[in-house]
C-alpha cells in the first residue's frame, strides 16, 4: 500500500517544523528518508503516525485519508512505528513486550508460532533473554526487540527512525537481513537513516529533507551513482564511505 | 519455549523491610502480646491505606496526573457506607456474623459505586481539560476536593457521624496473651484480597500488561494500536472505586466519619505512593505496610515522634532509593 504526503505542515508549540512536505512511499518497497539533523525527518514520521498532528496538508495510506486519525487508529490500519529511542517497555520482559505488540493475541499461545520462531531465528538474543526485563538489554538487543515487536504481526507499513544508531557493525548486518525479510513480505518501509551504507544496502528510493521540506526524491541507485548530487544534498560522497 | 530460558530475579529487599521492621520492633516493644497487637493493628492500617492508595499510584503512573482530589472519593465512599450501614441497623446490631457481613457487603459495594461515579465525573469535568499541565492539575483537583467536601457537608452535615462496628466484629480475639481486634483482621484479609486481585489483573492479563506498559510509555502503547484514553478513564474510575472501598473501611476503623476524612488521608496516601515508587502496586503495598507498622510502633514507644515517623520514613527511603522502593516510571 502506498503512503503519500501532500503539503504537510506540522507545528510543535510555537515552532513551525514541517513546511509542506510532499512525499510518495511506493508500496512494497523501501524508501530512505535522509537529511541532516533537524531537517524534519523524525517529525515527518511522528506526523504520519499521528503523534504530532499535521496543521495542514494530507496524509493518505492505501488511498485512505489518515491525517485526522488518532495514533491507535493509524496503527490499526497496519502501520508499525519504531521510534529513535526504540520505545521499549523496560520493566516488561522481552516476552511481554512482544505479547503486547501482538494486538490480536491474548496470550503467547495466540501468536503464530512460525512467525515467533522466524523472529527468534533472526534475533537469537530474544530467545536468550526471553524472561528478562527489556530494560536490561544492550542497545543493540533493544533495537532488535523494537524491530521484532514491529514485525510480530504482519504489517502493511513499517516506519523506523534511525534503526542503526549506536549499533555495532555486526548487529547492523543482522538488522539489514531482518529488514530485507520484511521487504520480501511486501511490507512498505520508510526508514530514517544517517548511516549511508545501510541506506544504500536497503533503499529502493530516497527522499532528502532540508528545513522541513523534501528537497529531492528519486531512486537510490541514481543517488549512489551521482557523487555531485550526494555532495550537494548530503554534504558527503558515498565513495568516501567505501 | 520459556522453560529452557533463564528467569529474571525479583527484588525482594523492599518487601523484606516489612518483616524486618516488625522483628526490629519486637525487643523494643518488650512483651510479645503487645507486639502482636500492635503488629496486627499496623498491618490492618497498612492494608486499608494500600486499598486507598493503590488506585492513585496507577493514576499517577499511567496518566501522569497529580490528583490532589483523590481524598474526595474516600470521603464519598465513607459517607455512603455509613448511610447504608445506618439503614441496615437491624442487621449490624444482630449477633449473627453472616447478617453483619450481609450488611457490610452492600455498604462496600455502594461505597465503590458512588466513588466510581464521582471519579468518572471528576475525570471528565476537571481532569480531562488539564492533561499534561501539572500546576493546573494540582489547583483544579484541590478545588474539586473542596467542592466535594462542601457537598458532603450539605448532604450529611459538617459534624462527625458516628459509626458502630457490626456486633460480631466488635471486641477482640485472644491469641495467647495478645488481643487482636476482630475488625482489623477482617480489614487485613480484605486488603489481601484486593492485593491478590490487583496482582492477578496486572501480571496475568493483557489488560494489566497494557496498564503496566502505559505507566512506562503512553505514546508507545498508542503506537501499538491501543487507545490509551479509554484505559485512562478505566483506571481512574477503578482507582476511585478502590478509594471508596478504603473510605468505608477507614470509617469503620475509626468508628466515625467527618467530611475532612479525605483531606486527612491524602497526606498519608501521597507519602505511601512516593515511598513505593509512582505507578508501582507492589511498592504501594510495601510503603503502606511500612507506614502502618511504623505509625503503630512509634505511637506506642515514642508518642511524640509518631507524627514525624511517616515523613522520616519517606526521607530515609528516598535517600536510599530516590525513585521509591519499586520505581516504575522515569518521572
Amino acid at each position: 500500500m502506498t503512503l503519500s504526503l501532500q503539503g504537510v505542515h506540522t507545528h510543535i508549540g510555537a515552532y513551525h517544523i514541517l513546511h509542506g512536505v510532499d512525499l510518495e512511499v511506493p508500496a512494497g518497497q523501501v524508501t530512505m528518508l535522509l537529511g541532516r539533523n533537524g531537517a524534519g525527518k523524525t517529525t515527518t514520521l511522528r506526523t504520519i503516525m499521528g503523534l504530532w498532528a499535521a496543521s495542514a496538508g494530507r496524509v493518505a495510506f492505501g488511498g485512505q485519508d489518515i491525517t485526522r486519525l488518532g495514533t491507535p487508529a493509524i496503527a490499526q490500519c497496519g502501520v508499525a512505528y519504531v521510534p529513535e529511542n526504540m520505545g521499549i517497555f523496560g520493566d516488561l520482559t522481552v516476552r511481554e513486550n512482544l505479547l503486547l505488540a501482538a494486538r490480536g493475541a491474548r496470550t503467547l499461545d495466540d501468536i503464530d508460532t512460525q512467525r515467533l520462531d522466524w523472529l527468534c531465528g533472526l534475533f537469537p538474543a530474544l530467545r536468550t533473554f526471553w524472561l528478562h526485563p527489556a530494560g536490561a538489554l544492550s542497545g543493540g538487543q533493544k533495537q532488535m526487540l523494537a524491530i521484532a515487536r514491529a514485525m510480530i504481526e504482519p504489517r502493511r507499513l513499517l516506519l523506523v527512525d534511525e534503526p542503526s544508531k549506536g549499533l555495532a557493525p555486526a548487529i547492523v548486518q543482522n538488522l539489514i537481513a531482518a529488514l530485507r525479510e520484511m521487504k520480501a513480505t511486501q511490507t512498505t518501509l520508510l526508514l530514517v537513516e544517517q548511516n549511508f551504507a545501510l541506506a544504500r544496502a536497503l533503499g529502493d528510493h530516497v527522499a532528502v529533507m532540508d528545513n522541513g521540506r523534501v528537497v529531492h526524491r528519486g531512486s537510490m541507485a541514481a543517488l549512489v551513482d551521482d557523487d555531485a548530487l550526494q555532495q550537494r544534498l548530503l554534504g558527503l560522497s558515498l565513495g568516501a564511505h567505501q | 519455549m520459556s522453560a529452557t530460558l533463564p528467569r529474571t530475579r525479583f527484588d525482594v529487599v523492599p518487601l523484606a523491610l516489612v518483616p524486618a521492621l516488625a522483628l526490629a520492633a519486637w525487643p523494643l516493644v518488650g512483651t510479645s502480646s503487645t507486639w502482636l497487637t500492635l503488629t496486627v493493628a499496623g498491618l490492618a492500617m497498612g492494608m486499608i491505606v494500600f486499598i486507598v492508595a493503590s488506585g492513585l499510584t496507577l493514576v499517577f503512573g499511567l496518566m501522569d496526573v497529580l490528583n490532589f482530589g483523590h481524598g474526595v472519593f474516600i470521603a464519598f465512599g465513607a459517607f455512603i457506607a455509613t448511610s447504608v450501614l445506618g439503614g441496615l441497623a437491624d442487621w449490624t446490631g444482630a449477633d449473627s456474623l453472616w447478617l453483619n457481613l450481609a450488611a457490610l457487603l452492600p455498604a462496600m459495594l455502594a461505597a465503590m459505586a458512588l466513588a466510581a461515579a464521582v471519579g468518572w465525573a471528576f475525570e471528565r469535568v476537571l481532569v480531562r481539560p488539564v492533561y499534561g499541565q501539572h500546576l493546573k492539575q494540582i489547583l483544579i483537583t484541590m478545588g474539586g476536593m473542596i467542592i466535594g467536601e462542601e457537598l458532603i457537608k450539605a448532604i450529611w452535615g459538617p459534624a462527625l457521624v458516628p459509626l458502630s462496628l457490626p456486633a460480631a466484629l466488635r471486641g477482640v480475639l485472644a491469641l495467647g496473651d495478645a488481643s487482636v481486634e476482630k475488625f482489623r483482621l477482617l480489614a487485613t484479609g480484605l486488603g489481601a484480597l484486593v492485593l491478590v486481585a490487583m496482582l492477578y489483573l496486572l501480571n496475568r492479563t493483557k489488560l494489566g500488561l497494557l496498564v503496566r506498559a502505559g505507566v512506562q510509555d503512553r505514546e508507545m502503547v498508542e503506537s501499538l494500536g491501543y487507545p490509551i484514553r479509554r484505559l485512562f478513564v478505566g483506571v481512574f474510575v477503578a482507582g476511585s472505586a478502590l478509594a471508596g472501598l478504603g473510605g468505608a473501611l477507614w470509617a469503620l476503623y475509626q468508628q466515625g466519619v467527618v467530611p475532612q476524612i479525605g483531606a486527612q488521608l491524602n497526606v498519608l496516601i501521597f507519602i505511601v505512593i512516593i515511598i513505593g515508587g509512582l505507578g508501582s502496586t507492589l511498592g504501594c503495598l510495601a510503603g503502606a505496610l511500612l507506614v502502618g507498622l511504623l505509625a503503630n510502633y512509634t505511637g506506642f514507644l515514642w508518642p511524640k515522634l509518631a507524627l514525624f515517623s511517616n515523613i522520616g520514613l519517606m526521607v530515609l527511603v528516598l535517600l536510599w532509593r530516590p525513585r521509591g522502593l519499586y520505581p516504575v516510571t522515569s518521572r
